[in-house]
């Protein structure tokens, strides 16, 4: 056998031995996995959302995923049990993040329930947590004299708003909250569900 | 092979001068494009690096424009850099060196000349799609998927004029450098075609994307710049490489652990244990082939540092070795559980990975087209000055960069691990250091761009004639 093919078929078989162990047995292992009872699949308006959050990037400041007690401290700031496989079947392209310049979103819409608060952290998100880094969303809100029907007008703290006019989220920022509002994974999963309905992991 | 080929692998030094001006002539025009288009992409990269960490200090600044915001611009830069930057000039390195090392003409150059335009478009068109909000949104793999059907095709093309090229090579011998090149061109089509089927979703999708994610650095980045840098080092010294086996060791342990690395950056996350596991396993024992390199490079260069004074090519090429090293051991010890915990999730990881891309691979390279440029336009770089002030801006813009990252991580993560402080603490507690990133990432930003500036003067064959090479007139010690 000469050099030329050494290098070109161990090249080969290298690359084929990781695809094997890191894609292809994961595909069988995870193959059982079942959407858990408590998770719902995604509305429409929330599936727009979430193609909204991925197109603008959240992923590159925010995870989706809790981490055991074991390895952090995710739990003990209220951000949900730990995850598990089955919490994501819904998901893709999956955004489980590698960043927390923001904090976690696994759970967002349990933690802070509220669309107004969201609309205006979007808005200028230093108006809702003095200090935030996060850019603001300008662009997916409009500025208008008086708000027309059906408008969802976002409630600024003194002194954000420009002055005498009112700020409408535009219909991408409401399918946006829509999305954030919808992530709550506080159903049973993981082994401590398994038994009683929930996923296999 | 069959038995009519004519192996010769020491020529008389004639024909081998002759065969080598024959070799560069072959790959002249697609080297030429693709480090041509590599420049372009390495000033538009750096100018989006620079938006995107300046965006940490004025978060209110081009707000007005889904186009302009942090994800979309932080996107572009890394597919700019890591794709248009590293990717066409590595490549570049790759053809040119080809038709040296196994001393036979470029096959069909036009081939090659195809594959640098089409890549060229995949990166217009891919990085237009983000920016404009179309996206695979997953890290590395951004580009639309339809987009790449693209870089398939000229990746391919280029591939067939490479793989041809050694197909009819004169040479039975294989230095190394042609090891690395023929294995990336083997790698880096498998793993981004997989990685790009469709077919994936949930968590298994997310193993496929950091088996990608960190193969495209491994098994693409790494074995290029590699083969560069075991190209020069002993080009420059003019002595053979010290020792042929630790090179085989290095070559074949890098093949199996590198491939096995990508689960490390999903460490605490929800996927099966066992497979998170073999990924820090393989981490932990790159340290092999790391070592490998490392003491093979250091034994060919003792004795003689004093030459990084006079060859510019040698003073960015060892930097950049010395910095894999350093690199390397820093990423294995990132990927233990305990070191792991504190630092994953925060700015650590981006230091990390600028260490890699700019301060390892990005080194080399700059230090390798100072050497190949003037041998394909035939004319020297004409200033040694802005030599110099790209390497220190490099170097001191990277050292920054890095040290400030770094530190804010560890930094943030501590203060996320304390339940006790509120989140809003390992934001406030990076803030100075994001500023130094800045301050790091203007000064490669303006080390780019001279650099790009005496790229434009030496392909315009502009300044003096001069007959010696940059650093080498009596009295230019650097």
């Amino acid at each position: 056998m000469n050099k030329y093919r050494v290098i070109f078929l161990g090249a080969v078989a290298t690359v084929l031995f990781a695809f094997f162990v890191l894609v292809f047995v994961p595909h069988l292992q995870l193959l059982s996995v079942e959407p858990p009872p408590g998770l719902r699949a995604y509305a429409d308006s929330e599936l727009a959302g979430r193609q909204a959050y991925v197109s603008l990037g959240c992923l590159y400041c925010h995870s989706q995923q809790v981490r055991a007690p074991s390895f952090g401290s995710d739990g003990a700031r209220g951000w949900g049990r730990p995850s598990y496989p089955e919490d994501y079947v819904y998901d893709a392209p999956h955004q489980l993040g590698t960043m927390r310049t923001g904090p976690d979103l696994m759970n967002i819409g349990g933690r802070q329930p509220s669309r107004a608060w969201h609309y205006a952290h979007l808005y200028q998100p230093r108006a809702m947590t003095p200090g935030s880094v996060m850019p603001a969303f300008r662009f997916l809100f409009t500025v208008k004299d008086q708000a027309g029907m059906g408008d969802e007008i976002v409630d600024l703290p003194a002194g954000i708003a420009p002055p005498g006019k009112v700020v409408v989220a535009l219909p991408r920022a409401r399918v946006l909250v829509n999305y954030l509002l919808a992530l709550k994974h506080d159903y049973p999963a993981g082994p401590a569900a398994a038994g009683t309905g929930g996923g296999s992991q | 092979m069959s038995a009519a080929a004519v192996y010769l692998d020491s020529p008389p030094p004639e024909v081998a001068l002759a065969e080598r001006v024959a070799a560069d002539q072959s790959a002249r025009r697609p080297v030429l494009l693709f480090f041509h288009s590599a420049v372009v992409w390495l000033v538009v990269g750096s100018v989006f690096g620079l938006l995107a960490s300046l965006k940490f200090q004025f978060p209110d600044a081009l707000t007005g424009s889904a186009a302009l915001t942090f994800g979309r611009i932080r996107t572009v830069h890394l597919n700019a850099v890591a794709y248009g930057w590293a990717g066409m000039s590595l490549i570049g390195l790759a053809v040119w060196m080809i038709p040296r090392l196994v001393r036979a003409p470029l096959y069909r150059p036009g081939l090659a000349v195809a594959a640098a335009w089409g890549w060229n478009l995949w990166l217009v068109l891919g990085l237009g799609a983000v920016l404009a909000g179309w996206t695979d949104g997953l890290e590395w793999l951004e580009i639309p998927y339809p987009i790449d059907a693209i870089v398939v095709v000229a990746g391919g093309l280029m591939a067939i004029s490479v793989l041809m090229t050694v197909a009819r090579r004169k040479t039975k011998h294989f230095y190394v450098s042609v090891w690395y090149v023929l294995a990336a061109m083997v790698w880096f089509p498998i793993i981004f075609a997989t990685a790009n089927l469709p077919i994936f979703g949930g968590v298994e999708q997310a193993a496929v994307n950091w088996w990608y994610g960190h193969n495209a650095l491994g098994l693409f980045i790494t074995p290029l710049a590699l083969a560069g840098a075991y190209y020069f080092i002993p080009k420059v010294l003019g002595r053979p490489i010290q020792s042929y086996s630790l090179s085989l060791v290095g070559f074949w342990s890098l093949a199996f652990f590198y491939s096995l690395n990508g689960i490390h950056h999903l460490i605490g996350g929800p996927l099966p244990a066992w497979l998170i596991t073999t990924s820090i396993t393989a981490s932990v024992m790159m340290v092999i082939p790391v070592a490998a390199t490392a003491v093979n490079f250091h034994t060919t260069m003792v004795g003689r540092f004093s030459a990084l004074k006079h060859s510019p090519t040698l003073r960015f090429v060892v930097a950049g070795s010395m910095i894999y090293t350093v690199v390397s051991l820093q990423g294995s010890v990132e990927a233990l559980r305990g070191f792991n915990r504190v630092v994953h999730f925060t700015q650590y990881t981006v230091g990390h990975a600028h260490l890699g891309v700019y301060g390892f691979a990005s080194l080399i390279l700059f230090g390798c087209l100072y050497f190949i440029v003037p041998r394909l336009v035939d004319w020297e770089w004409p200033s040694d000055k802005l030599i110099r002030w790209h390497f220190w801006l490099a170097l001191a813009g990277i050292s920054i960069y890095v040290i400030a990252l770094c530190t804010a991580g560890w930094l943030q993560g501590r203060a996320m691990l304390d339940a006790s402080r509120p989140f809003m603490d390992s934001v406030e507690i990076t803030k100075p250091y994001l500023v130094a990133r800045s301050v790091g990432g203007t000064l490669m930003l303006v080390g780019n761009a001279i650099f790009a500036w005496h790229y434009w003067l030496v392909v315009r064959r502009r300044g003096k004639e001069r007959l010696e090479p940059a650093w080498s007139a009596p009295g230019a010690l650097a």
